[in-house]
């Protein structure tokens, strides 16, 4: 296939009609433009948000304050959870989402790329306004990321500013998702219908339905808390008849789904890798759209599973209990199908792979973990303790950061035209596995133990768990210097990639475009079988 | 094989899991307590037994169906019977796990037919208790941290108990049924003791309600388990389960105690005195805020070392602790102290105005702090007395049952 393909690295021809340095990426409309700049951008949120991580492990180090007040403290756990979701997470996925569906497709584009420009151009002010609020009077925001009222209504002016974030962030993603869903509904290649799709892109369809269900009830909610700070409602304020179990109504109405809008692009990713270094096809594509399907529509009504403690009827109780048990079992055909896609393949393990495997196997625990906290007696126990914090971290660090590891890996040749070091990608992801379940696994112990989230001090019989958790986390903090210099390495001088860089990969930007792909791909669409 | 070793190292590493709380939840101290408990180790191992067989078949595939070990793909790609089971014998777990499940949920949200009712009250950040019904009926204190600031700063050695003690426990007979009405006053907080399998959000302007019976005497404690702001790791909670002997002294020594107090407002108090008993109410109540050095923290907790209002006016002072700091109509975090007697709110005050550089030389009598608070916030003038106003109701509404009312 590659001979068949004349490959030209730079690109330069089609380079010629737009303007370079600053002004190219300010005024691009390309997809991989765009791309490239969502993936560096959750990049700087992912670092600064991991600092912040450090500081919250520097001081739970050990018992005692030692290196920050306590309300220093709540802001960094607050802004750390807000940068990772909004800032690193969600943006990976749709840079990922812009370089790859339209190759994936066939497409030439996005549908709408000037409104790309602009969903991509609200990201930096948005993050200015988060990182900024950490330089008003009362610093940032401290109530958490779930932002539960009435605490909120107490803050600073650094809640008004991380509300107003959370408004563009929003705006940004529900633009971005518009995009997505027109892209893939309209732009396919000729013969390529929808049960064809590559299952990366499927998993971007359902994500943006999600994402445009999920964040205008967002806005609504910390738009309600802006007027109960400031403009005399009384939305959340019983003292007015409102209610602040309200809020964690509408917060998590929105906060399930959000947890699936970081899963499910992840899940795509994997549904990709696996394959490719199977060098067999993905097991069961039609069971994993209709599984993915579930878990979104399950993800609407389950909601209640973050309140169990607040004191519902009983009869809620058993119904989100029951609703979200009902999860497991969508989400174990996935992994089931990921198993049987390995099984009698001939596999290789290359970074991604092993990115992958770790996922796999990570993200289970996190399964499982979620499981427990299903049901609702074992809940109240842990609700709010780091059995929490470690199951969560299970899915959003090793579910999903994982994975857009492994992409990366997976999708740089493409990109870059140049292939990444191999000895550091492996060092890379062995040192990430091995610090990521020394700061985590651990935490598991604490939360059953009785130690509380978002605490700045502990009793002296959770010390050294955490001692290990936090020289896990900067142990995995530095890890990810060694991810910059290996993607770093790659563009500068990493060695031609081929065109089809993976044996086993047999998606369209593998089969029909050279490394790196052409700033405009696909002007005449392929014919797909 | 891998698979094998997996089980084996799960197994050997049993006892351990059980035995220890370190690694578990914590010891139960009540039969709700010990089913949770079960029910915990049930999922678990239900969950230990699907992660080993499912990574067995993954580990397996990747020793023997690697490309280095020369193992051809094949080339599959669905198998209808496969996936039906897959998705059908989860289903059938999942029905097995939420039988048990919801028959001890059913039970532990029965909170009927108990024998003490305490109303818990949390407060930033403190805990509220009050007696409402059954034996001790009309007993109303305060729980505050009692571990000292020093050891929290790292200036002295932390005690045994570090960050899980306060002044005051809560004090229950063992073997009873005790229900727990809870709110709170200002923010959410969440009252929680692990070993006795209670935990209940507290809700201000709203009452829910969460029982335990312990089964066996001694302090338990626990913590806050909801963000309450600034101080939300140092409200703890300690609960001291009493034989019913010892209870019933208890509560006869409890009754006692407003007496005293009546006794220590008619008494007369020298600076001295009032000063040294001061500095101890300051500890408990505003050294997290304003700290020990009187310096408050920049930005967020102003300083009374030079403060006018402590320097100024006494009358002042003494409505802004009655009252608290009301800002756009809002009760801000200085919130109002009332519920402190009259005597510890004068001794309060009279620290303040002599401590650090604050040399005032004079006294704040506890009759001072009781003529404020028994004349109406409409004595004082203009826009103060009408923000005022809006906090008092404010305070009504959240906290219906009126904390505040009782503790006195």
């Amino acid at each position: 296939m590659s001979t068949a393909v004349h490959d030209h690295p730079h690109g330069h021809d089609d380079h010629a009609h737009h303007p370079s340095g600053l002004a190219r990426y300010l005024t691009t409309t390309n997809h991989k433009d765009i791309g490239t700049m969502y993936l560096w951008f959750s990049f700087a949120m992912f670092l600064t948000g991991g600092v912040m991580a450090l500081v919250i492990r520097a001081e739970l180090f050990q018992p005692g304050l030692q290196v920050v007040n306590p309300d220093f403290f709540n802001q960094m756990t607050t802004l750390h959870g807000l940068i990772m979701v909004f800032g690193a997470i969600m943006p990976a996925f749709v840079g990922f989402a812009n370089w790859q569906i339209p190759m994936m497709i066939g497409a030439p584009d996005m549908a709408f790329p000037r409104l790309n420009n602009w969903s991509f151009w609200l990201l930096p002010p948005a993050a200015l306004l988060l990182v900024t609020s950490l330089f008003v009077p009362g610093g940032a925001a401290a109530a958490g990321w779930t932002l539960y009222p009435p605490l909120t209504v107490q803050m600073g002016m650094g809640m008004d500013l991380a509300i107003f974030a959370v408004h563009i962030l929003g705006m940004s993603s529900i633009l971005g998702s518009i995009n997505i869903i027109t892209t893939l509904l309209n732009m396919r290649a000729p013969g390529m219908t929808l049960m064809k799709m590559p299952l990366f892109c499927w998993t971007w369809l359902i994500t943006a339905y999600l994402l445009l269900a999920a964040m205008p009830v967002l806005a609504g909610a910390v738009t309600m808390i802006l007027t109960d700070r400031h403009f005399g409602t009384h939305f959340f304020n019983p003292a007015g008849g409102g209610d602040p179990v309200l809020f964690q109504h509408i917060f998590w109405f929105f906060g399930h789904p959000e947890v699936y809008i970081i899963a499910i692009p992840a899940f795509g990713v994997i549904s990709q890798v696996i394959p490719a270094f199977s060098r067999k096809p993905l097991f069961g594509y039609t069971s994993m759209v209709y599984a993915t399907a579930s878990i979104a529509i399950l993800s609407f009504i389950v909601w209640a599973h973050h309140m169990y403690t607040t004191g519902m009827p009983v009869q809620a109780q058993l119904f989100f209990m029951y609703a979200t048990s009902l999860i497991a079992v969508p989400t174990g055909v996935k992994v089931f199908n990921w198993v049987a896609t390995m099984w009698k393949g001939s596999l290789s393990f290359e970074t991604p792979m092993l990115f992958a495997i770790g996922f796999l196997f990570l993200f289970t625990i996190g399964g499982f973990t979620g499981l427990v906290l299903a049901i609702v007696p074992i809940d109240i126990q842990l609700h709010d303790t780091y059995y929490v914090v470690a199951h969560f971290h299970y899915v959003m660090v090793a579910g999903a950061l994982f994975a857009a590891f492994a992409g990366v890996y997976f999708w740089i040749p493409k990109w870059t035209g140049r292939m990444y070091d191999e000895t550091l990608g492996k060092w890379h992801f062995w040192l990430s596995f091995i610090f990521f379940n020394m700061a985590f696994f651990v935490q598991h112990f604490l939360g059953l133990a009785g130690m509380p989230r978002r605490i700045p001090d502990y009793a002296l019989q959770f010390a050294d768990f955490n001692m290990v958790s936090s020289i896990g986390a900067f142990g995995f903090g530095l890890a990810q210097l060694l991810f910059l210099y290996v993607v770093v390495k790659c563009i500068r001088s990493g060695e031609q990639a081929p065109a089809k860089a993976w044996e086993g990969a047999d998606t369209l930007e593998w089969t029909h475009l050279p490394s790196p792909a052409p700033y405009h791909s696909f002007e005449t669409p392929p014919m797909v079988k | 094989m891998i698979g094998k070793w997996t089980t084996g190292a799960m197994l050997a590493l049993a006892p351990a899991l059980a035995g220890a709380s370190r690694y578990n939840l914590q010891d139960p101290n009540s039969a709700l307590g010990q089913d949770i408990y079960d029910l915990h180790h049930l999922i678990l191992w239900v969950c230990v037994v699907i992660f080993v067989g499912v990574f067995g078949f993954m580990f397996y595939a990747i020793l023997k169906h690697r490309k280095s070990a020369g193992h051809p793909a094949a080339h599959f790609h669905e198998n209808t019977t496969v996936e039906v089971i897959w998705t059908v014998i989860p289903f059938v777990i999942l029905i097995g796990i939420a039988v048990p499940a919801t028959r001890t949920l059913v039970h532990q949200r029965d909170t009927s037919a108990a024998d003490l009712t305490i109303k818990v009250t949390g407060y930033q950040w403190k805990w509220g208790y009050d007696y409402l019904k059954g034996d001790g009926e009309g007993i109303s204190f305060f729980s505050t941290l009692a571990t000292p600031r020093e050891q929290i700063d790292g200036t002295a050695p932390k005690g045994e108990n570090y960050l899980l003690e306060v002044d005051q426990p809560v004090v229950v007979p063992v073997g009873k049924k005790v229900r727990l009405v809870i709110t709170a006053a200002d923010v959410l907080h969440a009252w929680w003791v692990p070993s006795l399998a209670a935990k209940q959000d507290a809700i201000p302007g709203f009452v829910r309600d969460t029982w335990f019976k312990a089964e066996r005497e001694g302090l338990y404690r626990g913590q806050c388990a909801e963000l309450c702001g600034k101080e939300h790791g140092f409200m703890p909670i300690v609960v001291n389960v009493l034989s019913a002997e010892k209870y019933a002294a208890w509560v006869n020594e409890r009754k006692q105690k407003p007496a005293a107090a009546a006794e220590d407002a008619n008494k007369q108090w020298t600076l001295a005195e009032l000063s040294a008993r001061g500095r101890k109410v300051f500890a408990e109540n505003c050294v997290a805020c304003h700290q020990g050095d009187g310096m408050g923290i920049p930005g967020s907790f102003p300083a009374l070392n030079g403060s006018k209002v402590v320097t100024g006016s006494k009358q002042a002072q003494i409505a802004t602790v009655l009252h608290g700091v009301v800002r756009d109509g809002k009760v801000t975090l200085m919130q109002p102290f009332r519920q402190l007697s009259d005597v510890d709110l004068a001794a309060v005050l009279t620290y303040t105005r002599n401590s650090w550089n604050n040399l005032g030389g004079e006294a704040v009598m506890p009759a001072e702090v009781a003529a404020a608070r028994s004349s109406s916030p409409q004595a004082l003038h203009g826009e103060r007395a009408s923000a005022l106003r809006i906090a008092a109701s404010a305070l009504h509404a959240a906290a219906p049952a009126g904390h505040a009312g009782a503790a006195r």
